[in-house]
C-alpha cells in the first residue's frame, strides 16, 4: 500500500497528520503488516506528555510487543478509545485507526519527520527490496 | 543422512511404512477435568474419624467457608487416564529433538531424578534446624562453588526461581551497588539482539532502558556503546554468546568501555551452554550474571520445570546478595547468615528451587570438568554442522562463526509467501518440535535452532533431511507448507482471537447446581 502522501512519518513507523496546533498520531500500514495480527493497544491518557522520539504506549500482536514512538513533543489530547475493545482496527487500515492526539508543543518539529516518499524509500531499504 | 523415508506429503502416514500406529483410545477429545465430574463421585474413602469432632464454624468464624469449592469429582483411574491420556499429546525431549534456539532444551538425564528422590534429600524440610540439615546445606555449598569456579565469579544467591527473575535480582544488585555510591544512575543499554525480559527488567528495576542498535556482524556495535555510555549509565545487559548465537569477541573492550565510566556490565546467561569448561565471564569483565539451571545445567526445561536462576557476581557486589547467604560458621557447620545489612532483601521464600540444585549438582558432578568441557564442543559441533548441512538452502543472515546456535532467515522462502512460523509448522509433520520463530529481532524472519549436545549425529540427519525436504516442498507445493501441521490433533488454530478474546478459566456450561 502506498503511504498517503498528506502524512508525515518516523524511522520507527508511526505517521502523524497535522492539523493547525494539533497532531494524530498512528503506525503504518507497513507497520501493523510486519506485526501481524494486533491484539493489545496500550495508550498514554489524556493530559500526558509525550516527547519526540520517546515512546508513548505498546502495540501488542500475536508476534510480538512493540513500542509506540512519538512523533512529536506535547500533550496527549485524546487517544482513540476504540482501540482498547476493537485492536483489530488498526489491521483492517493503519491510516484511519489513529491512537493519539497531540497539542504540539513546538509545530517546527514535523519538519524534522519524514515525507511519504521518504518513508516509502526508507522502508525499501530495510526490506531489501 | 538418514536412511528412513521422510514423509512427503501432508497427510499423517506414518514414517515408517510398514508398522502402524499403535491404536490410541477412541476418546481423542479429551474433556476439561471438570466435564468429567459427577456429583458425589469419591477417589478415596476416608476412615471413620477416631478423633472428637471440632465444630468448624467454633474454630474459624467468619472464615468458614459457605458454600462447597467447585472441584471436580472423578474416580482414581478417571484421573489416572486424563493425565496420562494428556502426557501422550505432548511433544517432549524423550521423544525426539527438541531444537528450540534459546531454550536449550537439553536431555534431563536420569541420575538426575534418582539423585533428587533419595530420601534424605527428596524428605528434606526448609524448618528442619541447620544443625539436622548439614546434608542438605552442603549440597548448596557444593553447587555454589561448582558455579562460581565455572562462572569465574567471587560471589553467588541461589535464591531467583528461573531466568527473567534472576535479571532482576542481579539489577537490584546493580541499583543497590550504585546507591551505596550515592547515586542510583538512570539508563540501563540493552543491545537490540537482547531476550525482551532484559530491558523489561531494566524498567521494573526502575531504569530508562536505552537501545544499542548491533553492527553489520550483528554484535555490538563498540565504537556506539562508548558513545552512548555515560555517568547516568548504571549498566549494559548482554547476552553472550550473542542471541545470534555468536559469541562478542571484543567483550573486554565493551567491559572497558563501561567501566571507566563507573557502570557495570550484566550477563544474561542463557547462552552459556556455549561457555561451560571453555570461558568465564568473570574472566572477561563480567561482574553480575544469572544462570539458568533449567538450560545449561540439565534441571527440566518447559511443562512448570521448575526452573533456577543463581546469580553470580563480583566480589565489589558481594554486600548487597538476597539475605539469607550460606556461610561457614566458626564451629565449621554451614549456616544461613541474615545479617546483612547491604542486602536488596529476599527475593524468594526458604532458598530457592533445592529440587534443581541437585540435579544440576548432579550433572555437573557426573560429567567432571572435562565432561562439562566435551558437552560444550558438542553443542558448538552440533549447531555448526546443522549451519554447514542447511546454508545452502536457507538464508544466512550473519556469515560470523556459530557458538550453540544458528539463526537462518526465511528471506528465500518468503519470496514463494512462506514464513518461518510456517516452516516450523511444518516440521512438526515430520515429527520435530519446532526451532524458534522470529527471534532475534534484527534478523527478519529468524529460524533459530539450537540442536544441544544431547543429539547423536543420526537425529541432526533426520532434522536436517526434514528441513532440506521443506526447503523443497516450499518451491514445489508451497500451500503444503502454509496449511501444515497436517499431523496434529488440531491444526492452524486462531491465535489473534485467543489473545484479543482470551478464555482464562473453566465455567460450568449447565445451572444444575452441582460442579
Amino acid at each position: 500500500m502506498a503511504c498517503p502522501t498528506h502524512l508525515k512519518y518516523t524511522k520507527e513507523h508511526e505517521w502523524i497528520a497535522v492539523d493547525g496546533a494539533v497532531g494524530t498520531v498512528g503506525i503504518t500500514d507497513y507497520a501493523q503488516s510486519t506485526l501481524g495480527d494486533i491484539v493489545f493497544v496500550d495508550l498514554p491518557k489524556v493530559g500526558d506528555s509525550v516527547a519526540a522520539n520517546q515512546t508513548f504506549g505498546s502495540v501488542e500482536s500475536v508476534k510480538a510487543v512493540s513500542d509506540l514512538y512519538s512523533p512529536v513533543t506535547g500533550t496527549v489530547t485524546e487517544i482513540n478509545a476504540e482501540l482498547a475493545t476493537a485492536p483489530d482496527k488498526v489491521n483492517e487500515d493503519a491510516y484511519a485507526a489513529w491512537m493519539i492526539k497531540v497539542e504540539l508543543a513546538n509545530p517546527t518539529e514535523q519538519e524534522t519527520l519524514l515525507s511519504a516518499a521518504a518513508y516509502d524509500a526508507f522502508i525499501a531499504e530495510e526490506t531489501g527490496k | 543422512m538418514a536412511t528412513e523415508t521422510m514423509n512427503p506429503v501432508g497427510a499423517p502416514t506414518p514414517r515408517n511404512t510398514t508398522l502402524g500406529k499403535v491404536r490410541t483410545h477412541p476418546t481423542q477429545n479429551e474433556g476439561l477435568i471438570f466435564e468429567k465430574s459427577s456429583p458425589g463421585k469419591r477417589a478415596v474413602r476416608l476412615a471413620p474419624l477416631d478423633v472428637p469432632e471440632v465444630d468448624a464454624a467454633t474454630l474459624l468464624g467468619d472464615a468458614l467457608r459457605v458454600e462447597a469449592a467447585p472441584l471436580p469429582e472423578v474416580s482414581e483411574i478417571e484421573i489416572i487416564r486424563h493425565f496420562t491420556r494428556l502426557s501422550t499429546w505432548n511433544y517432549a525431549i524423550d521423544l525426539g529433538m527438541y531444537p528450540l534456539g534459546s531454550c536449550t532444551m537439553k536431555y534431563n538425564p536420569r541420575v538426575n531424578e534418582f539423585v533428587s528422590r533419595l530420601e534424605g534429600i527428596a524428605e528434606a524440610h526448609p524448618y528442619q534446624p541447620e544443625t539436622l540439615a548439614q546434608g542438605s546445606l552442603k549440597v548448596v555449598r557444593e553447587l555454589e562453588q561448582c558455579l562460581m569456579e565455572i562462572t569465574g565469579m567471587d560471589a553467588i544467591t541461589m535464591q531467583p526461581a528461573a531466568g527473567a527473575h534472576g535479571e532482576f535480582t542481579g539489577i537490584l544488585l546493580v541499583r543497590a551497588y550504585h546507591e551505596s555510591r550515592g547515586n542510583a544512575r538512570r539508563k540501563v543499554i540493552v543491545p537490540d539482539s537482547a531476550h525482551g525480559t532484559n530491558p523489561a527488567t531494566a524498567a521494573i528495576c526502575g531504569y530508562e532502558v536505552q537501545n544499542l542498535k548491533s553492527n553489520a556482524l550483528g554484535m555490538v556495535d563498540v565504537a556506539e556503546l562508548e558513545r552512548i555510555v555515560d555517568e547516568d549509565t548504571a549498566a549494559l545487559m548482554l547476552t553472550n554468546p550473542s542471541t545470534i548465537g555468536v559469541f562478542e569477541s571484543e567483550i573486554h573492550r565493551i567491559a572497558d568501555v563501561l567501566h571507566a565510566k563507573g557502570a557495570l556490565l550484566y550477563m544474561d546467561g542463557a547462552n552459556m551452554n556455549a561457555l561451560v569448561g571453555k570461558a568465564r565471564p568473570g574472566d572477561f569483565g563480567v561482574d553480575v550474571m544469572h544462570l539458568n539451571l533449567h538450560k545449561t545445567f540439565s534441571t527440566p526445561h518447559g511443562g512448570g520445570g521448575p526452573g533456577s536462576g543463581p546469580v553470580a557476581c563480583k566480589a565489589i557486589l558481594e554486600p548487597f546478595l538476597p539475605t539469607p547467604v550460606l556461610a561457614r560458621k566458626a564451629d565449621g557447620t554451614l549456616g544461613w547468615n541474615y545479617d546483612r545489612p547491604q542486602s536488596v532483601g529476599r527475593v524468594r521464600a526458604y532458598y530457592g528451587n533445592y529440587g534443581m540444585f541437585v540435579r544440576a549438582l548432579a550433572y555437573i558432578l557426573a560429567n567432571g570438568p572435562d565432561g562439562l568441557r566435551q558437552t560444550t564442543e558438542d553443542a558448538v559441533l552440533n549447531a555448526n554442522y546443522i549451519r554447514a548441512s542447511l546454508e545452502d538452502l536457507y538464508e544466512l543472515p550473519y556469515k560470523t562463526a556459530s557458538m550453540h546456535e544458528v539463526v537462518f532467515s526465511d528471506r528465500r522462502q518468503a519470496t514463494r509467501g512462506v514464513k518461518t512460523g510456517d516452516i516450523a509448522k511444518r516440521i512438526i509433520d515430520y515429527g520435530f518440535h519446532p526451532f524458534t520463530v522470529s527471534f532475534p529481532l534484527i534478523v527478519s524472519g529468524a529460524l533459530m535452532i539450537e540442536p544441544t549436545e544431547s543429539e547423536s549425529k543420526e537425529e541432526l540427519d533426520r532434522f536436517i533431511e526434514a528441513m532440506r525436504a521443506i526447503a523443497q516442498e516450499v518451491e514445489e507445493t508451497p500451500e503444503l507448507v502454509k496449511n501444515a501441521p497436517h499431523s496434529t490433533r488440531v491444526s492452524r488454530l486462531d491465535e489473534a482471537t485467543a489473545a484479543r478474546k482470551p478464555v482464562l478459566r473453566w465455567r460450568p456450561t449447565t445451572n444444575s447446581g452441582g460442579a
